[in-house]
Order: C-alpha cells, then structure tokens, then sequence
C-alpha cells in the first residue's frame, strides 16, 4: 500500500493514523522500527499538546478565577481576553535567573521539578481519548495512575530538603502528610468503578459504563473529586503553599525555569484530574455517535473534562482554606470510614442484584443505597457537632462566673 | 477501511496486534552472540540497577542513597515489566518507591545525627563480608553453569496469551481460594493489622492521672 492523501486524511478523521502508517510502511522497514516511530509520536503528540494546552488552563484558571472574585483578569496582552497573557509569562519565566541556594543539595533541588513533570506526563498513557485511542490499554490501567501519582510525592521531598530551607523543609512534610493521607479515599473510591466494571483497564471502564457511573455511585464520585482536590492542593486544601502560614511551601527556593516546571506539573496535573474523573465517572467518550465516529468521541471527551477543570476552579474560587488538624480528622474520621463502608456496602448490593436484570434497574437501586448511606453519615456528622456544641456549652455553665470573667477580660 | 464502526476496527487492530506480537527482533546476528532488543534491554536495566544499588551502599550522604534506593527499586520494576508482569512493576512502584522509600526518607531527616555523618559506609567486618561474597559468587556461578551451554541468549519464553489476559483477576481469585492462598493471605493482613494497632498504642499520649 502507497501513501495516498485521501486515505490517510480519512485515518486521521477515524483517529487510526497508526494502523494506516503501519500499512504503508509494511514491507519496506522492518517491524520494531514501525513500532517505536509510531509510539515516539504518539508521545511527543500527547505530551507537546499537554505542555502547550497548560498556557491556556492557566488563562483560563485566572479569567474564571477573575469573574468569581468579581474582577476582569488579565486583558492587556494579546486583545481583550488576554489571550497571549500566559505567553508572555512563560517567555519572562524562561529568560529569568535560575538560582541556587548556598547549601543545597544540587542533585536533589535540580532532579525535583524534573520527576514532578515526568510524572506528570507518564500519567496520561493510559487515559482513553477516544475509542481506540489510549497510549497503552494495559490491564492494571487506574493502578498505574496511583503508582506514578505517588513517585511525585518523593519529588516534592526531595525540592523541599534540597532547597535547605525551613519553610521548604515544613512545605514538603506538610505535602507529604496531606499527600499520602488523601490517597487512600482516592484509591478506595476508584475501587468502586473498577469493581462495577470488574476491570482495571481504563478503556473497559469507560465501555461498560452504559449508565454513567456517577448516577450510579454519586458518593464515590464525591469522595474521589474531593480527595483529588486535596491531591492537587487546591484551594479548599492548598496548605502545601499557604502563603500566610509558610510563604509559598516545598518550591519557595525555586525561580526561572524550574519554578516554571513546578507550575506546569501542578495544572498538567490538575487537568489529568479532571480527565480522570471524566474517564472513571462521567463515560469517558461515550456519548451520541461516539462508537461509530471516534472524532466525535474525541471531542465529548474534551468537552467533559473541561466542564470538570471549570467545576474546579469554581470550588477554589468560592471555599475558604481549612486548617491543617481539621484537613488530616477530615480525612481519617470522615471520608475513609465513609468509602470503606461505601466500598462494602456496593460490594453486597452489586452481588445480590440478579446480572440479568435490567442495567437501569441495577443502576436505580445502586443509586438508592448510595442516597441513604449518604444521609446517614450526614446525620452522624450532625450528631456529632450537636453533641460537642453541648459539651462546650455545659463547660462554659459548669465554669460559670470565672468563664465569663474570664471571656470578659479577652474582649 | 472508509469509517468502518469502532467495534469493528477494534477487532481488526487486536487481530493485527496478534499477528505482530513478539516476533523476537534479532539485532548483530554475528557468528555466536544473537541479540534481542529485549536483552539489550535487561541489560541496560540490570546495569543500572546494580550501578544504584551500589551508589546506595557506598555514598556518604544518606538522603543521596536513599533516593539511590528509589532508583534501584524503579529499575527492579522495569526488569518486571520486561517478564510481563505489569501488576507486580506497578505493585512495586506504589509500594517501595510510594510508601517505604518516603517512609526511610522521613526516618532519615528526623533523625538529625544522621544527616551530618561522614563517616565511612564501609563498616569492619571483612571477613564475614568475603564469606558471604563468596557463597554468592558460588550460587551465581552455578546458576550460570547449569544454563550456559543450551544459551545461545534465547529470548524470555513467549509467556501465553491466557496467562496475560486476565492474570489480575487470577490473582484475586487465588487470594480468596480456600484450597489455594486464603491462609496465608489473611495471615498476612492479621499481621498487618497487629503492626497497625502497636503503632497507634505506642502513639497514644499518656493521659494524665
């Protein structure tokens, strides 16, 4: 087979460039070698794409972020809507001067930004485009995520003991502790999709989520976005960098390029987020037409993982931070207590629920048992609050004059 | 192929997926070494393996050789890829570079002594060193024995498709087979559980009387 324009503009329409390149070249060079051009594109189409799209997370990060604080946003640079505002800034961020600290350990404060953005860009092999277009459909595909998501958390160790910093220093085990303590109701709440789905596989996923799965499971979908936004440091949990608290956190020392590396990593990471909710939830590219055009798949796929980055930018935009001790009970007294009940509560109902009957069916009473658990942990919360709300109030009658003499002097 | 349906192309892709797999790529094919990629693959990976694992025993600076380690475990998991194991690699990532290897780091820079030692890494046990280098020496070299004449660096085995499809769901299976690896599995995690409640109890704070 020659190379022939229309044929291979129709593989691009069908997202099958690979198999048609595979065609051509057959016969004229040896199989491996079509192997690894194919896959070195492949890379360096998704990563160029993730690296150049960040310019624009970050234009849009700032705009939305503007009109929820009731500003304009950048609109100076490149027309009205600032579109070349971010360019300018990663022209300036390059030409600036790269420093390093007296006493730093060089391997370590260099080697960091660089693991942040590998890991950050090896993630993507296994997130499904489109229909048949996934970097490597492997069997352990959501496991492969938590693995590499978890190589980053040595990278943040490494720039915060290699800047020779204390507030670096603190950044980094306060990244650790918020770190390490959200992935378990992460992984515990992609447990539940990959149960429903009996798969690892982030394409069998996508396939057999007929009903989407966050109709079908709304409480895992609620525990992974929130324990996500803790994994990204996102406003609601962005104590890794509180500026009031330790000034800017494990990448205070950093300037330049390698400030810059941190910030790509952190909004490459914030998008594969919403990909991966988008992929784990909310069907991935499935949608009208998708399964017979895979463009089409493409672009609903797209379109779902936007929706899902605005969604959080308008979280950050609107919640004030917590505090650390409230961050970490949050997490261990709320939500994995939560998730582990959640885990085996679907776990009994999804064996009970005949597999012949109806998909809807199965998703409705899925769907019931995940609204009651929900309302009975809200109501354990409420309890809770009641009764240490009373236990305060009692201590305040008991102390008595001494309390309010006490309270009266503090005003 | 105009705009065949994705189902259609998916069984055309895996069927040609089929049809190139694993034909073993011969690199150098002089008159007694035949290589494969693969093996210059091991090669490369087996290098630098070892190469970290020593850089973790002989560098002064402990936090260097503990990310020497990591290094070390993440070519460990490459050598897993390359024998098809994918769930062990990834197990090995999320479990030696995820969690003990910041669990070492974190003993490292808490412990302030350590940090500030340069004393030598060589430690005075020469002889019982020698003794142990020597077994191991024996070991390997009869490990080497036993399969150099039939090796004319063949290729890893093809491992069947069987195995590789659903080799995760195996596994899980296997965990929860009584006449298969229950015991020892929920042994296991009783243990796991013992260290996890020691740990609180020792965290406790005392309270006061």
């Amino acid at each position: 087979m020659s190379f022939n324009i229309i044929d291979f503009l129709e593989s691009v329409l069908t997202l099958s460039i690979a198999d048609y390149l595979r065609d051509v070249w057959a016969g004229d060079m040896p199989n491996w070698l079509i192997e690894v051009i194919i896959d070195v594109v492949g890379i360096l189409i998704v990563s160029t794409f993730l690296l150049i799209l960040t310019l624009y997370l970050v234009l849009i990060l700032r705009k939305v972020l503007a009109r929820v604080q009731d500003r304009i946003g950048p609109n100076r640079v490149g027309g009205r809507y600032g579109l070349l505002q971010t360019v300018a800034d990663a022209i300036k961020l390059i030409t600036k001067e790269d420093l390093i600290p007296s006493g730093a350990d060089k391997l370590a404060f260099n080697l960091a930004p660089i693991i942040t953005v590998i890991a950050a860009l090896l993630m993507w092999a296994v997130i499904p485009f489109a229909p048949g277009l996934t970097g490597a459909d492997i069997n352990v595909g959501v496991f492969y995520v938590l693995a590499i998501s978890s190589v980053s958390v040595v990278a943040l160790l490494m720039a915060g003991w290699g800047s020779n910093n204390k507030y670096a220093l603190l950044g980094a085990f306060r990244a650790v502790a918020q770190l390490v303590s959200y992935e378990v109701p992460m992984i515990m709440a992609l447990i539940i999709p990959i149960l429903l789905a009996s798969s690892m596989s982030t394409q069998t996923i996508v396939e057999s989520q007929s009903v989407w799965y966050i109709v079908v499971v709304p409480l895992s979908a609620l525990i992974f976005i929130i324990s996500a936004m803790a994994e990204l440091g996102q406003t609601p949990f962005d104590l890794l960098e509180a500026e009031s608290e330790i000034v800017a956190g494990y990448h205070i020392e950093y300037s330049g390029m390698k400030f810059a590396l941190f910030f790509l990593a952190e909004f490459i990471n914030a998008f594969f987020m919403s990909a991966l909710f988008t992929t784990m939830y909310l069907g991935g590219w499935r949608g009208p037409g998708a399964a017979a055009y895979p463009l089409l798949g493409l672009i609903y796929f797209m379109i779902k993982t936007f929706l899902v980055y605005l969604f959080l930018i308008w979280v950050r935009g609107t919640l004030p931070r917590v505090r650390i001790d409230q961050l970490l009970y949050f997490n261990w007294k709320f939500l994995v207590p939560l998730v582990l009940t959640l885990i085996l509560v679907v776990a009994v109902v999804a064996k009970l629920i005949p597999p012949d009957a109806n998909e809807w069916l199965q998703a409705g009473i899925l769907l019931v048992v995940n609204i009651l658990l929900a309302v009975t942990a809200l109501e354990f919360v409420r309890r809770y609050a009641r009764s240490r709300r009373q236990a305060v109030e009692d201590d305040a009658e008991s102390l008595g004059g001494a309390a309010s003499a006490l309270s009266g002097a503090a005003d | 192929m105009l705009l065949l349906p994705y189902r259609e192309q998916r069984i055309e892709k895996l069927r040609r997926a089929i049809y190139r797999k694993k034909q073993p790529v011969t690199l150098f094919t002089g008159q007694r070494i035949i290589m494969t990629i693969q093996q210059i693959i091991f090669i490369l990976i087996s290098a630098f393996t070892l190469f970290m694992a020593l850089v973790v025993v002989v560098d002064r600076n402990l936090f260097r050789a503990a990310i020497a380690m990591m290094a070390s475990f993440l070519g460990v998991a490459g050598l897993y890829v390359l024998l098809e194991a994918g769930f062990l690699a990834v197990a090995q990532l999320l479990v030696y570079i995820g969690a003990i290897s910041i669990l070492v780091i974190f003993a490292i820079m808490m412990t302030r002594r350590l940090m500030q030692t340069h004393e030598s890494p060589f430690n005075s046990q020469p002889i019982w060193g020698m003794i142990g280098a020597a077994l191991t020496f024996v070991l390997l070299a009869l490990v080497a024995i036993r399969t150099w004449p039939q090796s004319d660096f063949p290729g890893p085995a093809p491992v069947p498709a069987s195995v590789l499809e659903g080799n995760v769901t195996q596994l899980g299976l296997m965990f929860v087979r009584p006449d298969q690896l229950v015991l020892p599995f929920e042994l296991a995690s009783v243990l796991l559980l013992a260290a996890l409640i020691g740990s609180i109890v020792i965290a406790w704070p005392e309270k006061k009387s």
